[in-house]
């Protein structure tokens, strides 16, 4: 329900810190019951080799090699860290508390040209958080006001230092359906005008840059804007979509033919399952609202849990993500949707996902879907270094990540939360106030 | 615990006492030529009754099955027995009469139906969209005079979530936190009918919903008006419950005495029935000191807070309301969204059981209600990690008993007791575990969903005929 009204966010100053990542470890962990990430089964008795940040070797007969430390995982599940898909981690500490919220900027006379990276906050209380939770790489996505452009999403790591952006200008994003109907003046038709409207800018931008302000006074595309979107419209940056509406899924599928370079990747389509066929056809990848399962608009009166499954098994590529009220702060919320969709499998007519197919939608499958399943989301060689230890099923309610790498690098799993925790263990004050304890 | 216990007595009392005012009323003979006093003309309590009746069911034994009992308790192996819409008989085994429908629960487990005492199915319901939005009446900061139950739309797609993937049988719906004095809420039977009437628990106390902190000094503060401020809320708290203490004395003494009647006031109607003991307030508070401020406000002008909702800090104060016996129902791990959430931890609910103070899991979400046995879950595998020692059946109270305390139920459901409502949840595995699901709920010992019976999916009015009606949810 509507717990706070969020009011307009204020624009952060922009500086970009460069850092340098902390040196990464060489590290082999034995004994692990080993989950690839792409959909594969688990594997007991396996390795994983770490070195230099990326993933060497992973699997059954891997030997560690000599001189690298070595952590025996008991048996313990080792999988990739979660992928969160889409979330707006990173760049909100308090939704509510406008000065620290940088999802949406209504009052910027600039929308596709906002660029999340140099606001993305490394100290976000976020990211420890769910840096604890086995999150490992979260896609973050600019937020709309003012126009059906919300801006250049990045794809960040959750790691305990400076550097968080993996990829800056990852992708492009935009709300079509209600809202982008509502911020493009009032309908769909308006958002759909204004959204080739664009593509025809960003593409006079890429035949001439120096010449695009020469075309007259109806660009209503700024130059910032356009030259954000000419690698849109080539095809070299991805469009992520914020779209719900099976008819509205056809209504953007249809853009290809004029745009046939165009990289659409679906966020929410919580009535995929209707149009499952026609998004395998043409490829286009969705992150999912995994348990959608309410009419709460027009938009999303089909919505069912069995969306994902049904979506999966038409072959579509699925990740998961937060597309809802709490993005910026639970992307662990991730592993209970996954887990959700297992236990559809045992409701009859319903369509859930494998256990294996289930993981990998918060791994190897979100990564794939936003066109980076060769850097990172699985244990395969060459990957990125970020590997979980979990105490159980990291997909299960009471599991817990044990120790977490990212790049290769062993995490700190300290929050706020536990220092919160550790001084209210007991409520009472002792010998001296709350303050004094820590 | 018994005062609250002692408190739904009360009402039964009082609304006894109301119902029977004008025909107890005898002309007093009296030694001196005083006239005689003739107790003054109530006015009804109870003016949008309870039409709800239970559907009808069949002895019903379960066997073999796990049962987690509502109050702590615990069978491996037992057996449970409803019949008449009433729990009859549970135990290690138990008499069925011949006839009985009689199911294997091997693998499976027995709870009481989920009880949700924050919700806003049916005053927010789906769709979301602005004709149907009806929770919170944000003209004013003291609105006690509207009763949820007047916005409620018996068509809520949501309920039918609630129940199928919740296996949610009771529910508070609450007016929204905008305002100081939000109105009344109603409880739930989580049954559709044709109107809410139909739906209403039978003899639940009303509640009064309350708020503290940043939702209504923001609300009226961006108006202008009072209150602005966390002080400017406790000001218009005073100020209402001075005159509510007014109200309540004026209509006391025209009630026993007679006299000119006052004037009636709908919602000093509500503030008088708390003071009375007959209605239980149902205060959203978020944060530790507030809470703290509220239980001395309570205590000046003499009422009782059944539960804190939201108390995302109440286990910064686990003693003191355990002390104030008020109960405090939170999430498991919602956090951060505004600042009154930012202390929010997973440990909340541990540490209010580990201090003796009673906690329950609540949702206030259309997407939480259909997965706080899962909430639980995290919040009891959060408290074992942190070293406390909760049992599962203990933390199954989090989620039945004590909310049906909280809402002055807990002699009617809430737990397995013979007796009581047959509102019983059949899981498909361990319901603290992702991968279980409800796969039978009974309500009043109706089967009213069944996983493996299509047809026992309940499709509301809004949902017939549109794209995926009928369709698994």
């Amino acid at each position: 329900m509507i717990r706070w009204l969020i009011g307009t966010a204020a624009l952060a100053p922009a500086t970009l810190v460069l850092a340098t990542p902390c040196a990464a470890q060489s590290v082999a962990i034995t004994n692990a019951k080993l989950v690839v990430g792409d959909g594969s089964a688990p594997v007991d008795g396996a390795t994983v080799v770490i070195q230099g940040g990326k993933v060497v070797a992973a699997g059954k007969g891997v030997a560690a090699p000599t001189g690298v430390e070595v952590i025996d995982a008991g048996g313990r599940y080792v999988t990739p860290g979660i992928v969160a898909g889409f979330t707006r981690m990173g760049i909100v500490e308090v939704d509510g508390v406008d000065e620290t919220n940088d999802a949406a900027a209504g009052n910027s006379p600039f929308h596709a040209a906002i660029d999340v990276a140099p606001a993305i906050n490394p100290k976000t209380s976020a990211i420890a958080l769910n840096r604890a939770e086995g999150i490992t790489r979260a896609v973050v996505a600019p937020a709309t006001r003012g126009s059906i452009f919300a801006g250049q999403g990045a794809i960040i790591d959750l790691g305990a230092d400076e550097n968080s952006v993996t990829v800056p200008r990852a992708f492009q994003f935009l709300e079509y359906g209600e809202t982008g109907a509502q911020v493009a003046g009032g309908s769909r038709p308006a958002a759909m005008v204004a959204l080739r409207d664009a593509l025809k800018a960003a593409r006079a931008y890429a035949k001439a840059p120096g010449a695009y302000l020469d075309q007259g006074r109806d660009v209503l595309v700024n130059r910032a804007d356009a030259a954000a979107l000419e690698p849109v419209v080539n095809g070299r940056v991805p469009l992520l979509v914020h779209v719900e509406r099976a008819s509205d899924m056809r209504a953007l599928i249809a853009l290809k033919a004029d745009y046939p370079a165009l990289r659409l990747v679906f966020v929410g389509a919580s009535e995929g399952w209707m149009v499952a066929r026609e998004l395998a056809a043409a490829k286009i990848p969705v992150l999912a609202s995994a348990l959608n399962d309410l009419p709460e608009s027009f938009e999303t009166l089909a919505a069912t849990q069995s969306n994902v499954g049904r979506m999966k098994a038409a072959g579509v590529q699925v990740g998961l993500g937060i597309i809802n009220d709490n993005d910026a702060r639970q992307a662990r919320y991730e592993k209970q949707y996954a887990g959700n969709l297992v236990a559809l499998t045992k409701v009859p007519g319903a369509t859930g996902l494998s256990w294996d197919a289930a993981f990998a939608s918060i791994t190897g499958g979100a990564a794939e879907a936003i066109g980076l399943g060769g850097e990172l989301g699985t244990l395969k060689p060459g990957r990125r270094g970020d590997v979980v230890i979990w105490s159980g099923d990291p997909l299960e309610l009471d599991s817990a990540a044990e120790s977490v790498f990212i790049d290769g690098v062993k995490q700190p799993l300290g929050t706020r939360q536990a220092e919160l925790l550790k001084r209210y263990r007991q409520p009472q004050e002792g010998a001296l106030p709350k303050a004094y304890e820590r | 615990m018994g005062m609250r216990i002692g408190l739904a007595s009360g009402l039964a009392i009082a609304l006894g006492l109301a119902g029977c005012a004008t025909s107890d009323a005898k002309p007093q003979s009296s030694a001196n030529a005083a006239p005689p006093k003739q107790p003054g003309k109530t006015y009804n309590h109870d003016p949008y009754p309870s039409t709800y009746k239970p559907y009808a069911g069949v002895p019903t034994l379960v066997t073999n099955v796990t049962i987690f009992d509502g109050e702590g308790g615990k069978i491996d192996r037992g057996q449970i027995l409803f019949a008449d819409g009433k729990i009859v008989a549970i135990g290690a085994s138990v008499q069925a009469p011949a006839g009985a429908t009689v199911i294997d629960g091997a693998g499976k487990v027995v709870t009481p139906g989920i009880i949700d005492i924050h919700s806003h199915l049916g005053d927010y319901p789906s769709p979301g969209v602005q004709a149907n939005s009806d929770g919170n009446e944000a003209t004013g900061p003291v609105t006690a005079d509207v009763w949820a139950e007047h916005s409620v739309w018996p068509q809520d797609p949501g309920f039918s979530r609630a129940l199928a993937n919740g296996g949610v049988t009771t529910l508070q719906v609450l007016p929204g936190s905008a305002n100081l004095f939000g109105g009344r809420s109603v409880v739930l039977k989580n049954v559709y009918a044709r109107t809410v009437q139909g739906m209403k628990f039978p003899g639940a106390p009303y509640g009064l919903k309350m708020a503290c902190g940043e939702n209504p000094k923001r609300v009226y503060g961006s108006k202008g008006r009072q209150p602005s401020t966390r002080m400017g809320n406790i000001a218009v708290d005073r100020a209402t419950w001075a005159r509510a203490a007014e109200y309540k004395r004026r209509w006391d003494k025209y009630e026993k005495d007679g006299g000119d009647p006052p004037s009636r006031d709908i919602a000093m109607d509500t503030l008088r029935g708390v003071l009375a003991g007959e209605i239980l307030v149902q205060n959203h508070c978020y944060r530790a000191d507030e809470m703290g401020i509220v239980l001395d406000m309570a205590k000046e002008f003499g009422y009782h807070v059944s539960a804190f909702h939201h108390g995302v800090e109440a286990y910064k104060i686990a003693d003191l309301l355990k002390a104030n016996d008020t109960c405090a129902a939170v999430w498991a791990d919602w956090w951060g969204f505004k600042m009154e959430s930012y202390d929010a931890i997973s440990e909340n609910l541990p540490i209010l059981q580990n201090s003796g103070a009673c906690a329950m899991i609540h949702s206030d979400d259309a997407n939480g209600i259909q997965r706080l046995n899962q909430e639980v879950a995290k919040a009891l595998a959060a408290g074992r990690r942190a070293g406390f020692t909760i049992s599962d059946a203990t933390a199954w109270t989090w989620l039945t008993y004590n909310p049906a305390k909280a809402l002055g139920i807990a002699d009617k459901t809430g737990s397995l007791k013979p007796g009581k409502m047959a509102d019983v949840v059949l899981w498909n595995g361990n319901p603290f575990s992702v991968y279980a699901r409800p796969e039978k709920v009974w309500i009043d010992g109706a089967l009213l969903y069944d996983m493996n019976n299509p047809r026992l999916r309940p499709v509301s009015d809004f949902e017939l005929g549109q794209p995926g009606s009928g369709d698994v949810k």
